[in-house]
């Protein structure tokens, strides 16, 4: 079932193929061009389902595409792009969050739990190494392993 | 009359299970032999009789009975059997007839082969079995009924969804539930330690076999998702990070951490509490992947499950499950006796290690997807978390994993030496790093970062295969010797090996992938060439086609090598009757591990067409070693201390670490 909800959706929003970028798009400076395709990829299709501009044949995500080459094509950096796409679309639009205090927990999570676990296991460590786990010996104990001592 | 039989028997099933999740509950506390007994023979009635509602709902498919609402609503006559029969599961009532199926056929399996285990343990784990039985059956009966009829029949049916239409729809769904309801035994077992309050090592080798079994059918389920997706929504991606796929990456990260702590249980009596906690834990991401997917919580605008009494009533008994089984483990768990010490550098430290990155990257995950949902409910602001965030974090978490992977065998139980195992292993790496050099060299072009990861895939595969050089002595004893030894090794040991080495095989195929793919769009019309990864592709003209339920356009590919021709492909583009639904056939020709990947785009108004060609290097890599996983997850389960069975009680010591199986 796992590509259930993706494909129906891809049904809802898709009437066509599933297909992105096409030929008369495509920048003649292939650096511009790939820079493009980079940015592409980061920007979600607003209408589809997780999907980025640049795997989607949505109108729309042919517009952001349009828009975002256009806009390479004046000269702008990748910061200026993302920013001016961001303003009219909203942080919804990118795939990769900023980094910002909303976001704390959610890129916080990897790290810091990977820490917390770290620290957990010292601790743990520890208290187990630290408390003693058996009783200390009995004089019949102690009289046995000095017998076998001896013996050897 | 038979669509209604097949209604009775749940509802019989249901009277069943109701009874199967009290009596052996009260014979187990009473120890009343025949009370406890009940539940094996009720576990092979309700398996029974949902049978007979699965066979039911399936003969009104085969026979294409459109008075049926679910059939009429997802079939049509002119479909092909197979595509009928998978339509069975294609949709939500039937996919929630297969996973009550699945679930009843485990609790079969448990009351057949689980002869040698105590009968209170035994009854109770049947016990909780059939408590979700009930849960799910009246999940079915009450919101998702799909033996309802209509008051005027229909003479056609309305069609299963196209992409649907294929026999990844006939193989990936039971896959992907057999391991995710596979999991249930495990948790199961877990409830049943918990309300017995008795857990020891023979527990976590009843619940081993189990947990294997049901990681091997969740690895093959999702990598069979994968490939269906690669090759029918046309635009050549293998894994999206899309919701639906995180619902099922999530219980495999927790089943892979709790089979590895499960050794280090029944080995050296440690990580009890921790192997019980995972236990509950890869269920209810399990169910918690259902209910994710059946809400529709994920895309609330365009839920998937319309009505919403359904959500609440999964939501409802996700709370129940999950609620109740952490609330059984926070009173129980700290009664139990922890075992074992060990040095950090040991297996046992290894085996944690791999549970500390498992879960931290399962919980990443989950948070992950979840996040937006949760920022959205508490203040209203929107963001995505797609593929590049999760390729990015997950990414990184794996690193240390693939590092540390081939230590874990060749450190000794209790403390280890990790000199030695440095020792033994440089060789490995360092012909792993000549390896992707040359990978590297052959393919051309990429960032040399590459290299680091094509070496970390070869490392894993040639660490596996120390592995077992080293234990077997090869170089050390006589190399007839070392043979014999190699043949007599536990074939656990063989299984660990085949796990390892197919992580390092599929993480070659995701490298060579994401570096070395090259992507041609462009517009052709008949006759004109192009050039993809060494080969000249001739575009040849388009024809039309029909098929039973669509008409097709088809264009045709002569493929060919220095001058030779060597394959020719069909691309093409469906139109499906019933539905008015476009598809894409991508037109796939492959190359040893490589592959040719051709999709048509859109006909231009000059009589051409836009064509997308993307070479995949290596592209197979990554599903052959999911098929190494699963071998190695098979050979493990025909262990001879799986095959004997288990001993009542834990007689004597193990033999000493260094001829013990390892996994």
């Amino acid at each position: 079932m796992i590509r259930r909800l993706l494909v129906l959706l891809a049904f809802l929003f898709a009437a066509q193929p599933v297909l992105a970028v096409n030929p008369d798009e495509v920048l003649k400076d292939p650096a511009l061009e790939a820079r493009a395709r980079s940015l592409s990829a980061n920007l979600r299709c607003m209408v589809c389902q997780n999907q980025s501009i640049d795997d989607s044949n949505a109108d729309l995500a042919r517009d952001l595409r349009v828009l975002v080459r256009e806009r390479l094509v004046k000269g702008e950096t990748d910061e200026q792009v993302i920013d001016y796409v961001v303003s009219r679309y909203g942080e919804y639009v990118l795939l990769k969050p900023r980094v910002s205090v909303q976001n704390l927990v959610l890129w916080g999570a990897p790290a810091g739990l990977f820490v917390v676990g770290i620290l957990v296991l010292i601790v743990y460590s520890r208290r187990r190494t630290a408390t003693p786990n058996a009783a200390p010996l009995s004089d019949a104990e102690k009289a046995e392993i000095a017998r076998l001592l001896d013996k050897s | 009359m038979i669509v209604e039989t097949g209604h009775y028997a749940l509802v019989l099933a249901l009277a069943v299970a109701l009874l199967s999740s009290v009596l052996p509950v009260i014979g187990a506390r009473r120890n009343d032999a025949g009370m406890m007994a009940f539940a094996s023979t009720a576990s092979v009635a309700l398996f029974g009789l949902v049978l007979l509602s699965f066979s039911a709902l399936t003969w009104a498919y085969e026979a294409s009975d459109f008075s049926v609402k679910n059939v009429w609503e997802n079939s049509h006559s002119a479909m092909p059997a197979i595509f009928r029969f998978s339509a069975v599961w294609g949709n939500h009532e039937g996919s929630m007839m297969l996973w009550l199926l699945i679930l009843t056929f485990f609790s079969l399996l448990v009351a057949v082969f689980g002869r040698n285990l105590p009968e209170s343990l035994k009854a109770n784990t049947l016990a909780v079995q059939a408590w979700m039985a009930v849960a799910f059956i009246l999940f079915i009966l009450l919101t998702s009924n799909p033996f309802l009829r209509l008051d005027v029949v229909p003479a056609e049916g309305q069609d299963l969804n196209p992409i649907l239409q294929d026999v990844g729809l006939a193989i990936h769904p039971p896959l992907l539930y057999l391991g995710y309801v596979g999991f249930s035994v495990s948790f199961s077992f877990a409830i049943a330690a918990l309300i017995d309050g008795r857990l020891d090592a023979a527990w976590a080798r009843w619940v081993r076999p189990w947990t294997l079994a049901a990681w091997t059918f969740l690895t093959a389920g999702i990598a069979m998702g994968s490939y269906w997706a690669y090759y029918e929504l046309g635009w050549g991606g293998w894994w999206f990070w899309d919701p639906v796929e995180n619902a099922s990456l999530m219980p495999w990260l927790a089943g892979t951490a709790l089979l590895h702590s499960a050794i280090v249980m029944e080995k050296r009596e440690a990580l009890k509490i921790w192997t019980v906690l995972l236990a509950i834990i890869a269920f209810s991401l399990s169910l918690l992947g259902t209910f994710l997917v059946r809400s529709g919580v994920l895309t609330s605008v365009h839920s998937f499950a319309t009505d919403p009494s359904r959500g609440v009533f999964i939501l409802g008994i996700l709370t129940l499950f999950i609620g109740g089984a952490f609330t059984l483990f926070a009173i129980r768990a700290p009664a139990l006796k922890s075992g074992g010490l060990f040095a950090p550098i040991s297996r046992e430290g290894a085996l944690v290690l791999n549970n500390l990155v498992l879960t931290v990257s399962m919980a990443s995950v989950l948070i992950g997807t979840l996040y937006p949902l949760v920022l959205e409910t508490l203040t209203g602001n929107k963001i995505s978390v797609g593929a590049p965030f999760f390729n990015l974090t997950f990414g990184l978490l794996m690193v240390p994993l693939l590092i540390a992977t081939p230590f874990g065998p060749m450190l000794a139980w209790k403390r280890g030496d990790l000199l030695g195992a440095f020792q033994r292993l440089y060789v490995a790496a360092g012909l792993a790093l000549v390896a992707g050099l040359v990978f590297f060299y052959l393919d051309e072009g990429g960032p040399i970062l590459a290299v680091l990861g094509l070496a970390a895939g070869f490392y894993l595969i040639f660490g596996a295969i120390a592995d077992l050089w080293y234990r077997s002595g090869f170089g050390k004893a006589a190399t007839g010797i070392a043979w014999k030894r190699l043949i007599g090794l536990p074939r656990s040991a063989f299984g660990t090996a085949l796990g390892h080495a197919g992580l390092g095989i599929t993480v070659l195929g995701v490298i060579a992938v994401s570096t070395f793919q090259t992507e041609h769009v462009t517009e052709m019309k008949p006759g004109e060439t192009a050039d993809a990864g060494g080969y000249h592709l001739v575009f040849d003209g388009m024809n039309s086609m029909k098929g039973p339920n669509f008409t097709e356009q088809r264009a045709h590919f002569s493929i060919s090598r220095d001058g030779q021709k060597v394959r020719e492909v069909w691309s093409s583009k469906r139109l499906y009757t019933a539905r008015r639904m476009p598809t894409t056939e991508a037109g796939i020709a492959t190359f040893g591990a490589s592959q040719l990947y051709v999709a048509l785009g859109d006909p231009m108004a000059d009589g051409g067409i836009v064509v997308r060609i993307w070479w995949k290097p290596s592209v197979l890599f990554i599903w052959f070693g999911a098929l190494f996983m699963m071998a190695g997850g098979v050979i493990s389960l025909t262990d001879r201390r799986l095959r004997v069975g288990a001993p009542a009680r834990r007689a004597k010591k193990m033999p000493t670490p260094a001829l013990e199986a390892a996994e």
